[in-house]
């Protein structure tokens, strides 16, 4: 039994507006063991990306975590000082953001600003044992050595990508985030650095949190996925579990409207309708206005809670009993 | 009687890059190398191919935005019933063949003016052409935007399009390009930049379309599975050439190309227990086989409409 590497306890954080607190995480309870792969699947403004900056504590400056805790390795983070953080960031998590072009500072080599990250951490540490890691690095992600002395612009975007990979692992963390890491990039190149993460998670038994909207790349990537929806999660367990018997309404309409290039052409279903405003707390379930299978047995008027249906397997207290 | 509604004939199109403007040599890429494809009357083909293959410069020549370096294109003409080559036009033919061919763009937040409202947008097209009285015209507009499923059309006649959601700025372009009726629409990807669940229910509106208005598309996405959807045929086309074409479910279940293979395999399927096939091709030498190819890639028929490029690419597999 592998042990959790991180714990998300009843996270609630919002963004201060003019217009009022745009509740963009809600009540997010989830964990991830050592050696897992995690996804968080969910459409643009569900709130994946922001769960994704406050497990760094890298969110902006008008959020407000304002309960919850995140416990990295046993330890808390939340309401950590900058300085702690710096500590905690890179050597225990990391994260891979989603636009390769932007990660990259264009005026500095690529091989220096993944010494400066290693430098930042172990300042102890001389530029050839540096250079070193970072050639190790650049082997498990299929990158050339003297990639190092290039500009972000000489590179392919999907080189960019692979260097942003190793820039993730050049402090050994045991946690990577990766934000959509493959949304800018063609079909081809996205295989290519899927199978790469895959790789490289097995190689060093990372845990990964693999963030997307695309529930063909979760289904592949993860062991474990939860789907959000409007700032909560409304359906988490194991990946295959949910794919097989999906519970939630939301996560059933995903899976049929996702057209594939195997099996049947089928008819897909849309969603019709937008996601609720964000602003100020919603009560009840807040699918239940688009939600095309309401039933008797639903309950939308139920505020928004996890129930377990199955080992392992939760669901929205509104979907869970006509499960 | 003619059964295609565009014939494209080794369509070329090249790009100037030679460095200064006293250079004697003259640099050219081959964006467009030779392509050859027709669209049957009420049928879609699908465009597909990785980024920079030249799939969004075959539609810009299609639609005259920019011009071709070779190659024969003929339309067919509603108005007079007969295929014309785009040569051989006068202006007045001109005008006719772009009130019959229009294009949806990707990207709605860059295609819309947002200066304007909805309606001067929707109208543009119409007063451009002259089609109709004033009346008519607004009467058209408002048709048009029950037709795409914005309703109550009032509503959106007086907005802006920072006021819409991206996929009602896309319902909103695809009401511009069909309130002209036309019979040939290019869409450049025009669902890639939406949400999953909005992405949906633009393609089916756009299949209901060419179902009740008689349309055909040239679909073109770097998605397969967005394609087989879409799409009765689709072309898979490499560094500006196309290597293979056949109908959307030959090609996913009999692909003989290597970079079709490639590119099938690299499509993530969305159910945890499938296992994609692995196939990996060389790139580089690939590319090598199709820029050594000067001559136009001769396309063989291997049955039921299936065309494959005949170059050599036996030695492509890793």
């Amino acid at each position: 039994m592998s042990k959790n590497i991180l714990e998300v306890d009843n996270l609630n954080m919002h963004y201060e507006t003019l217009e009022g607190n745009v509740m963009a995480v809600n009540n997010v309870t989830f964990s991830v063991k050592e050696g897992e792969s995690f996804g968080l699947v969910g459409e643009s403004g569900c709130g994946k990306s922001s769960v994704a900056s406050t497990l760094l504590q890298l969110q902006s400056d008008n959020a407000v975590i304002s309960s919850g805790s995140i416990k990295l390795d046993g330890k808390e983070i939340v309401g950590l000082t900058e300085n702690e953080l710096r500590q905690v960031r890179w050597n225990d998590i990391s994260i891979v953001f989603q636009g390769a072009m932007n990660a990259w500072n264009p005026v500095v080599k690529i091989g220096e600003q993944i010494r400066e990250a290693i430098r930042e951490h172990y300042p102890e540490k001389s530029k050839k044992e540096n250079t070193e890691k970072i050639s190790e690095l650049f082997k498990i992600v299929g990158l050339e050595d003297s990639i190092m002395d290039r500009y972000p612009h000489e590179l392919s975007g999907g080189m960019k990508q692979r260097a942003v990979i190793a820039l993730a692992l050049s402090c050994d963390p045991k946690i990577v985030i990766a934000d959509e890491p493959t949304t800018a990039l063609d079909v081809v190149i996205q295989d290519q650095i899927l199978n790469e993460i895959k790789k490289v998670q097995k190689l060093l038994g990372l845990s990964l949190i693999y963030i997307s909207h695309d529930i063909a790349v979760i289904a592949e990537m993860t062991d474990n996925m939860a789907v959000m929806y409007a700032g909560s999660i409304v359906e988490l367990g194991p990946t295959e579990q949910i794919f097989s018997s999906p519970k939630h309404a939301y996560t059933k309409l995903l899976l049929e409207s996702t057209p594939s290039i195997v099996g049947e052409k089928k008819k897909l279903r849309s969603l019709d309708g937008e996601p609720p405003s964000l602003i100020n707390k919603l009560s009840g379930c807040s699918f239940a206005p688009r939600c095309p299978d309401k039933e008797t047995t639903c309950n939308p008027e139920l505020d928004m809670e996890l129930v377990e249906v199955s080992a392992g397997h939760y669901v929205d207290n509104c979907c869970s009993r006509g499960a | 009687m003619n059964e295609n509604v565009i014939e494209v004939k080794n369509l070329v199109k090249n790009f100037d890059v030679s460095r200064g403007f006293f250079s004697r040599n003259k640099a050219v890429v081959k964006a467009v190398d030779g392509i050859s494809f027709n669209i049957p009357k009420g049928e879609s083909l699908g465009l597909v191919g990785q980024s920079g293959c030249g799939k969004t410069t075959t539609a810009r020549a299609l639609c005259l935005l920019d011009p071709k370096t070779s190659g024969d294109v003929n339309f067919y003409n509603p108005d007079s019933d007969e295929m014309q080559n785009l040569d051989d036009l006068n202006d007045e033919q001109i005008k006719q063949f772009r009130r019959n061919t229009q294009m949806i763009f990707q990207d709605p937040y860059e295609s819309l003016n947002p200066r304007w409202t909805i309606k001067d947008i929707i109208l543009e097209p119409l007063n451009i052409h002259n089609i109709g009285s004033l009346e008519n015209r607004t009467e058209a507009v408002v048709e048009i935007l029950r037709t795409v499923g914005l309703t109550p059309p009032e509503n959106y006649l007086p907005r802006y399009p920072h006021e819409l959601s991206g996929g009602q700025r896309q319902r909103v372009s695809i009401a511009r390009s069909l309130v002209m009726n036309p019979k040939f629409v290019i869409c450049d990807e025009p669902t890639s930049m939406l949400d999953v669940s909005i992405r949906i229910s633009i393609m089916d509106l756009m299949l209901e379309l060419a179902n009740d208005l008689d349309v055909s598309y040239l679909y073109i996405t770097h998605d397969l599975a967005v394609a087989r959807y879409m799409c009765n045929r689709i072309a898979v086309m490499f560094n500006g050439k196309i290597v293979e074409i056949a109908k959307t479910e030959d090609l996913l279940n009999n692909p003989i190309h290597p970079y079709t293979k490639r590119l099938i395999s690299s499509i993530p399927v969305p159910d945890p227990k499938y296992t994609r096939e692995k196939y990996d091709i060389d790139f580089t030498e690939l590319d090598q086989i199709i820029a050594n190819n000067t001559e136009n890639l001769a396309m063989v028929d291997v049955g039921d409409e299936h065309f494959v490029a005949t170059h050599d690419v036996k030695d492509l597999l890793i």
